[in-house]
């Protein structure tokens, strides 16, 4: 790593112990500065061994992206190949490409592009300057992660090349997984590996906002970004290793036939079962976590209002995390586990409901009566308090016994898990990606296109799965590659809806490019927000911060002043309008 | 997982040696405890990822504890005490190696380090007996099980040719550390030379142990797992029968055997599709197949065995893994000891890498009597 200029100022490297600045000084951090972490190194080394959090979440987040166009694409062939019930629609697939092509885009989806997608990208990003830290507590390990990510999703995509896809659902269930001849091997090494790619991740940002806090920075000062990210954390740690461990078991079933899952040879594929949902139920928290902690930073910031129940938002993060991992039967109700067990799981998974309601309860009282700005971030956020609530409101008919009998392993499971994980996920992390982008770039967005892709992903989401849920409870079995004529019509929709859906992301993703190399200059702290990272230049610099962090409730507004000069925001300490700029020598590169 | 960065830039702060400091740190305190905070977490996903083999070890002695009782026999108690006693002694060493890297000796805490090693490739030499011992009798996991009670001897000097095969690696680093030590020390690398020697003699400890194996095998005619004589009292006449069965034939598991054996299996799987498959669970039925009168096929009673075998694989497979992992962050240290880099305020590595390794003992002491002291 090359020793690193300062630009500006008498502090020397990057001390917190440094004096007030100048306001001089501080204009210049404030305003775009020359020197920052996009430009201070060049060249693809810089990026490649890179151990820069914010280089490694922008590469995250390309990386992931990518996993979300290619999956996406599969799940647009699905989609065109269920335009009609015989399988004559205008992509004609095979079963068996059918059960390929839904594996993979459920396999890719969740393993390489949703799981790391909030934390590993905009995380990373974000979470060390909310703290006001110079970089996560172990770098290497960092760069480690997104290394073993992209050899992991390599192994997922290997699976398709290697010849005989892979056909068992992102799930893998035995005993079904250790007959098939496609690639499964290979899938389940490359899930093994993201999964310690995700457990890097998880490791890192637990140790990090521990240890790594600026003086001054207590728990109850953190956002809540980073409390869902420290929930999230501990659900990696906890939950990832039990499915490392599954998966190498059923590589070795699949080798050897060791007898633990085959029954072939005395195994219990039920077992398998429980062992692969005791991480996979808690995975889902994974998912959702961080895009909820996105949420409350949206909603606060863009109503200009402190948030609503704060410790309860907090601790209902925690209290998510922990319940996460005594629900996973109700994903079994039907494989023949014990009615006993059933009901216990039944009634654990309805007490989820509870902080997952909490939550809600509380955005919506943070809306209440403040001065709400519908720029894009927010109708993102206003998105996705809808959809999720109804990802999470069918989640509970999922989880009643009686009617999951019938529901089970149909279209209306498709519906309910989209609209946690599309609706929710997806929705939060372009939102959040919106509200950080001038952030990691220096550079505005177009606000009124950014609206309008959030308007075509809200609505062609809504096309596509809506109809999902009335297939589903009329009986339309999932992961079938042809239908009963009277489906036909809600397919159709569905399909529509995708295309409309797949057209806002894309969207979406053409606007923040743009504004990412052409858009308009904008200052460190344009949105008015009151979280650590606005006080850093934007870009910011590679150390994040060049001046004293001036500490404060990230969600008091007040302490955010204008400055007309910069047009920005400035924290009141730090701003200073009224000393008069003193003469002091500034290095060149300002 | 510590973050030492040797940083070129002048650190201006009041802790004049940054030279191990991380940028990104303050102060090495905080340095420390963010390596400590970090290892303790990474030992707790260990833990874990151990648990499935854990769980799936709970569930099976829960539902067939007859076939952990016939199984244990197989195992040899005086190799499985040896390697934990070399084990607990290597974490005695560990400590010791942490105790003088905090006190900043550093050649004491080589030699410390030196001994940890040796402890562990010791280990791996027993356990590299212990397999190709079983593998001999046909004593593989679930599906392969086959087992003979037959001693191959064709390999070189009359040992089991898995046993050869086995060494094969440890002996081309044996050989390859060896002439890397050479070469060190003709070209005056002096740091370079002795960590080469450290890892000959780390890779002759597993030849100390194989050869402690091979010597004590021979003595006791086959050690106590798998001699015959020594567990006829203990085990069941059904078992006795298995294996006086099989040593009649005096013979290596020729063809014939092996396919004969072969059709046993495809027969038991039938059973199992004939609506048996929720035998796993259903330990009753189990325990009365096995009393005297039954009369059940011997050949699946055999198989049976088969999945305390892979369980075993399982656990003490990954175990060896991490023992190996272990080697390997041992010889960083040993490196780091060698040039010197420990002070009292800075130690960590060598403090979070012992916390690894006294859980890799840990868990030893944990599957030895759950694997090898079954009553
Ligand atoms: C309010 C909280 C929630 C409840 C009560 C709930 C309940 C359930 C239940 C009972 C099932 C099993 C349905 C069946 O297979 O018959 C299920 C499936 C599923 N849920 Fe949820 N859920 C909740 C939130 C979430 C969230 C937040 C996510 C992801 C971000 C999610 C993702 C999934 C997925 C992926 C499946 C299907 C897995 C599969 O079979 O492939 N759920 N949910
Ligand atoms: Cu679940």
């Amino acid at each position: 790593m090359a020793a690193h200029n300062v630009p500006i100022g008498p502090m020397g490297r990057q001390k917190y112990e440094v004096e007030i600045m100048s306001s001089e000084a501080i204009r210049n951090t404030f305003g775009t500065p020359e020197t920052h972490f996009l430009n201070h190194e060049k060249g693809w080394k810089s990026w490649a061994f890179t151990l820069d959090h914010k280089r490694i979440g922008i590469m995250y987040l390309i990386g992931v992206t990518i996993a979300l166009i290619l999956a996406g694409v599969f799940a647009l062939v699905l989609r065109t190949h269920l335009w009609s019930f015989d399988g004559t629609g205008p992509v004609k697939l095979t079963n068996a490409q059918y059960n390929q092509m839904f594996t993979l885009h459920g396999a890719i989806m969740v393993f390489a592009f949703i799981i790391p997608s909030v934390p590993a990208a905009l995380g990373n990003i974000v979470l060390p300057m909310m703290l006001g830290a110079k970089d996560v507590a172990f770098p290497r390990m960092n760069l480690a992660s997104f290394y073993l990510w992209i050899a992991g999703t390599g192994c997922l995509l290997f699976a398709i090349l290697a010849g005989h896809g892979l056909d068992t659902g992102w799930t893998f269930y035995t005993p079904y997984s250790i007959e098939t001849e496609t690639g499964v091997i290979y899938a389940t090494f490359g899930a093994f590996i993201l999964g310690f790619s995700s457990i890097f991740t998880g490791l890192n940002f637990l140790v990090t906002v521990n240890t790594m806090r600026a003086k001054g920075q207590t728990w109850f000062k953190l956002p809540l970004f980073l409390w869902s990210l420290y929930a999230t954390s501990i659900i990696q740690v906890l939950a990832t290793p039990v499915l490392g461990i599954t998966l190498l078991m059923l590589i070795a079933e699949k080798t050897m036939h060791i007898g633990i899952f085959d029954p072939k040879y005395g195994g219990d594929p039920v077992l398998f079962q429980h062992f692969f949902w005791f991480y996979s139920h808690p995975a889902v928290y994974i998912m959702i976590l961080p895009a909820m902690g996105v949420i409350s930073e949206l909603i606060s910031v863009y109503s200009q209002k402190k948030i609503f129940g704060y410790s309860f938002i907090a601790f209902s993060s925690i209290a998510i995390a922990l319940l996460g991992f005594l629900v996973w039967g109700h994903h079994m109700f039907t494989s023949g586990q014990s009615q006993v067990v059933t009901l216990i799981f039944s009634a654990i998974t309805f007490t989820v409901a509870i902080p997952s309601a909490v939550k809600v309860f509380n955005w919506l009282a943070t809306l209440y009566k403040g001065s709400i700005l519908l720029s894009t971030p927010m109708c993102f956020a206003l998105s996705f308090i809808f959809l999720f609530g109804i990802g999470g409101l069918t989640g509970l008919f999922l989880g009643a016994l009686s009617t999951d009998i019938h529901l089970h392993d149909t279209y209306f499971v498709v519906a309910h898990f989209h609209f946690v994980m599309v609706g929710g996920t997806l929705t939060a992390l372009l939102g959040g990606v919106f509200h950080w982008w001038p952030k990691i770039f220096g550079r505005m967005y177009n606000d009124f296109l950014g609206r309008v892709s959030c308007f075509l992903v809200f609505t062609g989401f809504n096309l596509t799965f809506f109809p999902q849920f009335v297939m589903g409870a009329r009986g339309m079995p999932r992961r079938y590659a042809t239908y009963d004529p009277e489906f036909q019509i809600f397919h159709q929709y569905s399909t529509i809806g995708a295309f409309v859906l797949g057209i806002g992301i894309v969207m979406a993703y053409a606007v923040l490019v743009y504004a990412a190399f052409r858009g308009p200059r904008c200052g460190s702290n344009p949105f008015r927000a009151a979280s650590l990272e606005w006080q850093s230049s934007s870009p910011p610099d590679f150390h994040n911060f060049t001046h004293k962090i001036a500490m404060c409730d990230p969600y008091d507004y007040d302490s955010q002043v204008y400055d007309e000069e910069l047009d920005t925001y400035v924290h009141r300490e730090l701003a200073q309008p009224s000393k008069p700029v003193e003469a002091e020598p500034q290095p060149a590169a300002n | 997982m510590a973050v030492a960065d040797s940083h070129d830039t002048a650190h201006d702060d009041h802790h004049d040696h940054g030279e191990f400091i991380a940028h990104h740190f303050d102060s090495p305190e905080q340095q420390f405890d963010s390596g400590k905070l970090g290892i303790w977490i990474f030992l707790v996903t260990e833990v874990l990822f151990f648990s499935g083999l854990f769980v799936a070890y709970t569930l099976w002695r829960n539902h067939h504890p007859e076939v952990f009782e016939q199984a244990h026999v197989f195992l040899d108690k005086i190799l499985g005490g040896l390697n934990t006693v070399v084990l607990l002694f290597s974490s005695l060493t560990m400590a010791l190696a942490v105790r003088s890297a905090q006190l900043g000796k550093n050649k004491q805490c080589s030699l410390y380090l030196l001994i940890t090693m040796v402890c562990a490739a010791m280990f791996l030499g027993v356990k590299a007996v212990e397999y190709s011992h079983k593998w001999d009798m046909g004593i593989f996991v679930r599906s392969q099980f086959d087992y003979t009670g037959g001693h191959d001897t064709s390999g070189l000097f009359g040992l089991s040719p898995y046993l050869i095969q086995l060494c094969a690696i440890p002996a081309l680093l044996l050989v390859g550390c060896l002439v890397a030590a050479v070469i060190g020390k003709l070209t005056n690398k002096a740091l370079f030379g002795s960590f080469m020697i450290g890892m000959t003699i780390t890779v002759a400890g597993f030849f100390l142990g194989a050869g402690s194996g091979v010597v004590y095998m021979s003595a006791t005619g086959g050690g106590t797992g798998g001699s015959h004589a020594s567990h006829v009292s203990e085990t069941q006449p059904l078992m006795l029968h298995a294996m006086t069965a099989s040593e009649d034939e005096d013979h290596d598991h020729g063809e014939e055997h092996a396919h004969d054996d072969h059709d046993h299996a495809d027969d038991h799987s039938h059973e199992h599709a004939d609506g048996e498959s929720h035998e796993a669970l259903d330990g009753d039925h189990h325990g009365d197949a096995h009393a005297m009168d039954h009369g059940p096929d011997p050949s699946k009673f055999d198989k049976d065995i088969g999945t305390f075998f892979s369980i075993y694989y399982c656990m003490t497979g990954l175990h060896a893994i991490h023992i190996i992992g272990g080697i390997i962050a041992l010889a960083w240290l040993y490196w780091r000891s060698l040039a010197a880099h420990w002070r009292p305020d800075y130690f960590g590595p060598v403090d979070f890498v012992g916390l690894y390794w006294h859980l890799v003992d840990l868990i030893w002491i944990y599957l030895f009597p759950l694997l090898y002291l079954i009553e």
